[in-house]
Order: structure tokens, then sequence, then C-alpha cells
């Protein structure tokens, strides 16, 4: 059968049919689709883990006890997990294990542009790279295999556009059930990376990297694909299926397993062309290694090491490289310049607005994390001084306080960042007598990449009901002194704890409580709008960055500024503007009887 | 031999531009050519500026277009097909919602938004045709500003025309059963402002 499935949807098939059992990973974008699509599978046993570390040691455990396993994870997720993947490459498994690294040229959603293939040769285990959703599926299923062959963990690496395209493809069937598992292995010397041993399991991993790079030369999506011979290109993922669009006479070899690289293969098609290009995204991965086997090949000479590298610039560099003629296409006009942009925003009713409008407004240094609430970093608010990795923020605020600072730190952290990366962070600052405020946005859920659960949830990604963590409590028993508890939605309250813990000469904690609209009945909620006799186009609502809130055409006599406005069809009613308002010009549309039941 | 045909819907996220780039890829898919598409995902679909890129061919290898080979630019508000339309080629097609929806920049006085008259003449010049159709209002008739997706693809299926039947079949799988009969009228609404 075949169906149209998006890269992701295409790797969750592919863990269906490679008989996978389990499967963690941590949300981020462009990979979370992945595990959201295997929930369809009741086969296999999904979760979100905490993080990217402990989703990858879990699936080492059930890889150690004979399950084959698979973790998903964004490119700077890999960071967080490598140290645990660096000793599944040392140990090997009982059953195939495959780590999904989605990385993101472009930058569409993440902080660096970093190119994970990198971790391939640094970690030294093999790196499977598909150009379209059939191959996202079949290289799931191929690294499966590799992996119980070589006795080795198997990165396959998509990128944005490979997760988030889509294209056809031919499903096929899930192998046999496997039963339970027998006793865990007691296999010291080869799972108990004790410095002994390990030292023992390095040779094994040196031999094992020579006897995939025997085997990269026979497998199937490593080819020569013989055209003119007077150009041959060298390129791997979706690149190459750009290229073959430039480039329709070349003769081309794609490379499909770009770790170990197939030597013999390189070199054959280095004798059958005059000229040889090497077209791949950000860094020059192949490049350096072919050049290395003292093959001449130009890449980087051409093609940028920054952003994605669309077709349109391989075409443009080609043609001035003189690699083909200047095609008459047609030319577009373009845009102009002066276009007003549309950044993403905080949505209407969206419980961060609060937090962002008070740091505005009392002009605190604030340190930032990861989730939707970075859009407090742009205008109008502007009120997010810095922004690195999970869970930095509450470092970075204790290395603030340490500094000695004329002004009280502050920093924001989400629920789930706050689960992912920051509790070590605020248990350092209580014992190292730090001083600042960590505001934890709790809206109860991971927002940015599309709600998933965490453990402040009570239901698991599977929807089974689960304990839910309380972030209070956890707080207090980490030792933390002055923790306040506030509706993210009452602005008078929420400036009103700020100030007190702002004050406080130590570590202190506000919990900024407001359900993600996303996850709230907020529907029910009546819409507001504006008496234009009472507005004076004071413009404190403006301050607000809600979407709902409009310019209206009515201008006020004196100031001649523009009044205010609210599209009824955005706003769901969370009072925040009305609140702010001087005049008390919001209010509540007035309900109709008749709509009502 | 099919003919090489690409798409391009440029919108704000929260318009649907997905969904409609899904129902087109299908219809293409039933139609009996490879498609890809692409999207983009992630935090841009807060409200930010939003693209699908959809190609229907014999064979198709790149999921995205090049600038200036767009046959058709489907724009579901002013600024947004105003901001893609060096992806469109001279002989293309400009189907554009009659819409304008204000980003922040402009709600907060940072920047102006360009007249409607202007974009429309810069439309112009680009591609051969430029249709300007009511989608949003004919959505709002049918008491769902949420069927704007649907008015646009039954739009762009008028301009095609391609078999009805087919883009009936990909909305009844693509859509809730409960909100299928309005899907319906949305579609054979928006087929009907082109024709």
């Amino acid at each position: 059968m075949k169906v149209l499935l998006s890269g992701n949807e295409a790797i969750a098939r592919g863990a269906y049919e490679a008989g996978i059992q389990i499967a963690a990973g941590y949300p981020g974008t462009p990979s979370s689709e992945i595990l959201e699509n295997i929930t369809q599978y009741k086969e296999i046993y999904s979760e979100w883990s905490v993080n990217e570390k402990v989703a990858m040691d879990m699936a080492a455990g059930a890889a150690y006890s004979g399950r084959r396993a698979m973790v998903t994870t964004k490119q700077v997720g890999v960071n967080v997990l490598s140290d645990s993947l660096f000793y599944t490459v040392y140990t090997g498994l009982e059953a195939g294990l495959v780590v999904v690294t989605a990385d993101d040229p472009g930058m569409f959603s993440s902080q660096n542009e970093q190119d994970n293939r990198h971790y391939a040769k640094l970690g030294k285990f093999p790196l499977l790279e598909p150009a379209d959703s059939q191959e996202c599926k079949d290289f799931v299923i191929q690294g499966i295999a590799i992996s119980e062959k070589f006795d080795v963990p198997v990165m396959v690496r998509t990128t944005m556009r490979t997760s988030h395209s889509k294209s056809v493809v031919i499903l096929g069937e899930r192998p046999p059930e496997k039963g339970g598992v027998g006793p865990f292995p007691r296999n010291m010397e080869k799972y108990n990376c004790m410095c002994l041993y390990a030292k023992k399991r390095h040779p094994v991993v040196e031999q094992r990297l020579l006897n995939l790079a025997k085997f990269a030369e026979t497998f199937s999506w490593n080819r020569i694909e013989w055209g003119d011979r007077k150009l041959g290109i060298i390129s791997c993922g979706v690149v190459l299926e750009y290229a073959k669009e430039v480039f329709p006479q070349a003769s081309f070899l794609k490379l499909g397993m770009t770790y170990p690289l197939p030597e013999n293969l390189i070199r054959e098609f280095a004798r059958g062309v005059e000229r040889i290009l090497v077209i791949e995204e950000l860094d020059p991965f192949l490049e350096e290694q072919i050049k290395a086997m003292g093959i001449a090949v130009v890449g980087k000479e051409f093609f940028p090491p920054c952003d994605e590298l669309l077709p349109q610039t391989i075409r443009r560099i080609a043609a001035e490289k003189g690699l083909i003629p200047e095609t008459g296409k047609k030319t577009g006009v373009s845009s102009p310049a002066s276009l007003p942009n549309r950044s993403p925003v905080l949505c209407p009713g969206c419980p961060h607005r609060t937090s962002f409008y008070l740091l505005n407004k009392m002009k605190l240094p604030v340190a930032g994390d990861i989730g939707c609430y970075n859009l407090g970093t742009l205008p109008p608010f502007s009120a997010q001084h810095t922004m690195g990795s999970m869970g930095a923020s509450i470092g970075v605020l204790h290395g603030m306080g340490k500094s000695g600072p004329p002004e009280h730190p502050v920093c924001t952290i989400g629920d789930s960042t706050f689960f992912h990366a920051g509790i070590p962070p605020l248990l350092n600052m209580v014992h190292n007598k730090g001083i600042g405020t960590v505001i934890i946005l709790d809206n109860r859920t991971t927002a940015m990449t599309g709600h998933q659960d965490h453990p402040g949830i009570d239901k698991t990604l599977l929807g089974e009901p689960t304990k839910r963590v309380d972030i209070y409590g956890l707080v207090k028993a980490m030792g933390v002194e002055k923790v306040l508890q506030v509706n993210a939605f009452d602005v008078g309250a929420m400036e009103k704890a700020l100030k007190e813990c702002t004050t406080f000469k130590g570590t202190s904690v506000l919990i900024a409580e407001g359900e993600c609209v996303f996850v709230a009945p907020t529907h029910a909620r009546a819409a507001y709008e504006v008496d234009v006799d009472l507005c004076t186009a004071c413009g404190l609502c403006a301050k607000l960055g809600c979407p709902a809130i409009v310019k209206a055409e009515a201008v006020h006599p004196k100031n001649k500024r523009n009044k205010s406005g609210i599209n009824p069809v955005l706003c769901n009613g969370c009072e925040v503007c009305a609140q702010v308002c001087p005049t008390g010009a919001i209010r509540k549309i007035a309900e109709n009887p008749g709509q009502q039941g | 031999m099919k003919r090489d045909l690409r798409f391009l819907i440029s919108g704000v996220g929260g318009q649907g531009t997905v969904l409609a780039s899904d129902i087109l890829s299908d219809v293409g898919i039933s139609s009996g050519y490879d498609v890809k598409k692409s999207d983009i995902l992630g935090l841009a679909v807060r409200g930010g500026a939003v693209v699908s890129h959809v190609r229907w061919a014999e064979k198709v290898h790149a999921p995205v277009l090049e600038e200036g080979s767009a046959d058709y630019l489907v724009g579901f508000e002013w600024v947004e097909t105003l901001r893609r339309v060096s992806y469109v080629g001279s002989d293309g097609t400009i189907l554009v919602n009659d819409c304008r929806m204000d980003p922040i920049s402009v709600s907060s006085g940072e920047a102006e938004y360009p007249n409607r008259e202007e974009i429309l003449a810069i439309l112009k010049k680009a591609a051969k045709n430029v249709i300007v159709i009511p989608g949003l209002q004919t959505a709002l008739d049918l008491k769902e500003a949420r069927v704007l997706n649907i008015v646009m693809m039954g739009a762009l299926s008028g301009l095609l025309k391609s078999e009805e039947f087919l883009w009936e079949e990909v909305i009844q799988r693509r859509v809730p059963q409960k909100y299928l009969d309005l899907n319906r009228k949305a579609y054979r609404r928006g087929r009907a402002l082109v024709s």
C-alpha cells in the first residue's frame, strides 16, 4: 500500500516495521511528531522521558534487556544524551538500538545550526541519512539490522526538511512479535564500563568500525548512478534530490550511510568522472573525509556552510561557477523590503503574557530559557536578556547573583524545561546560597513543541493516568525558603508577588500558574470589547503584545493617537488587558441570553 | 507523461494552511501523480508567517519550490501573499484571499501595512493571472472562520478544473466526520467563487 507520509511519520512507521518495542524521547522541533505517531502502534511502548539523556539511558536498559529500542530527539538534544550514547557504543546491546536526530539547518526552531554527523565520528558508531520519507522508514529498519549485526547503536539523521516533508511511502509488515525477555544479562565485562573492562572494549570498538566500513561498500543505499562522466556529484540526504534537479545529466554517488564511508566505492566513482563536487548541507563532513583519502573534490569552496542549502541556492552557485548554463528561467518579482514582519507571538489568552508585561515594566535583568515564553524576548516585552540551552536560565541566574549586580536578577523557565534540566541548578542555588528569583511559568504542558506531557501532567504519552508531580512541593523539598504560587492571569497579585520575591535576599521561586490556551477549555470564556468613549488611546494595552488587540479607527481628539479595539474572533477572554486598562474601558461583551444552552 | 505542477500556499499560523496543503497533496496522489510537499512547523505556527510547498509530477525530487517556479501561489492573506511573490512564475496564477491580518509589528505602530491596491499592483506585475476572492467572507457566511482553508482549496480546484469528486473524497478523509457537511459546503462555495 502506498501512502503520503512525512519523514517523521515514516520513521514511526519504520519503528513499527522494524519490530521496535520501546521508544523514548523528549519533544523538540523538528523531531516531535515521531513519538506522537508511534502511539498509534499498540505493539510499541512509548514515553516522553523527562529529558534526552534519561530517554537514552532508558532505551539502553531496554536494549540490554533484549528489546529493540529507539530514541528520538532534535539536534541539540544529542548534546544532552551524548554522554549516555557514547557508553552504549562501548557496551553494545542485546537487541537493536536506533537513535534518531532531527537536525535543523536554517534554524527554524533552534538555538544553533550544529551538524550532528560529527557525533558519529566522535562516538564511533554508524550513521544513516535518509533523503525522503521512504528512506526514513527503510533506514530505521536497516538501522536495527545493522545495530544487531554489529552490536552497536545506529544514528539516523534527518533534517527539518526530511522530517517535515511528505512523500510517497510503500508500507510493509511488522515481523512476528517476540515474546517475553529472559533474565537480565550479568555480563559485566560488556555492560559495565568500569575502566578495567572498558579498556578491553575500546579495541572492539575500533575493529567494529573497520568491519562497518567494509559493510558500507555493499550497503544498497550507497550507490553510483552513472550519467555524464564530465561531472560527478557526491551527496546525501534531501540535498541529493535537489542536486538531481539542478544537474539532471551528471553522474551521482549517493551515500545513504555517511559514516563510516565506503572508500573503495568512492575511489571507483572518482576514477570514473573528470571532476567531483561534494554537495552537502552545513559542515564539510563528507568532503574532509574524502579529501583525506587523497581524492580531489570541490565542496565548501562553492557551497556555504550556513543555512539550509536550497535547490535555488545550488542552481545559482552552479550557474555562477559555470557548471550549468545560465538558465533562461522566468524570474519572479521580489516582495518589497519594507514588508511588515510577522514574527510568532504569544497567543491571545497566553498565561505568560502577565509575567513579561511586568518584567518589562519593572525593568529587571532576566535570564531566559527555551519554550514559547522565549517570545518574551521580542517587542513589546523585550524582557528575556539571555537564552542558550534547556535549563540554562537558573545556572545563569546564579552566576548573575554571585557577580554582585546592582539590580536583583530574575530568570524565566517553563514547567517542562524545569523538569528537563532546571532541578539540579536550583538545588545548586540553594546549596551555594544563591541570590535571585526563578519564575516558573507553569502552563501545564510542553507548549511550543505541540503540547506533550511531562511529570507535572496527570497523563502519560499513551494516555494512561499517572501521578502529577507538584512543583510547589518539589521546590519546597529542595530547600527553597521563599516560594510563592500565583494565578498568572491576576496582574495585581503577580506584581505583588514579583516585588516580594525580588526584594528577598536569597533564592526565591515564583510559580506563575495558568494553563496554556491549547489545553484549557477557554472557548467558553466570553470575548472582551473596548468602550471607545472611555479609551484614552494611552497604548498600555498594546504593551501586552496580544494579537487580539488592534488599532481602532477612532482617534483620540487630544493625543491624536488611534484608540484600541479588540478582535472578538481572536480574543478568548483572559481579562489581562481589562486589568491593565487605567480607565476601565475594556469590558466583557454582554452575553446574549439567546446563545445560552 | 504528467505535467509538472508546483503550488505554494502562504498564510498566517492558525489559518489552516497545513491541512489545505495536505488535501492538495492527497488529490495529487489520487490523480495519479508522484507528490512531495513541505511545511514549516514548530514555533512559527503561533501566529507567524507560514508557507507550504506542494509539487505534483511524474517523478518529484525536491519537496521545495525554487523562486520563480510556482504555477499557483495561493495566498490566505494580503501581506503573506506579497511576502512569497518571488516564488510565482510569470505565467503562473496568484489566488489571493481578500483578507488583512495586522501583525503585531503593525498594531504596535512599528511598521505600516501596505495598502491593498499597492499589493495588488505588485502581484499583477509578477503573474499573468491574479484572482482575488472573498474567501474569509465565504467562510464567515457559513459561520465558521476555520473553514477558510477549505474555501481556498475549493477555489483552487475550480482553477485546476480537476474532478470535484476527487477533492470531496479527500476532504471526507481529512476532516472530522462531525464537520463534514460544513466542509463540503465550504468546498463547493469556494469552487463557485471562480467559476
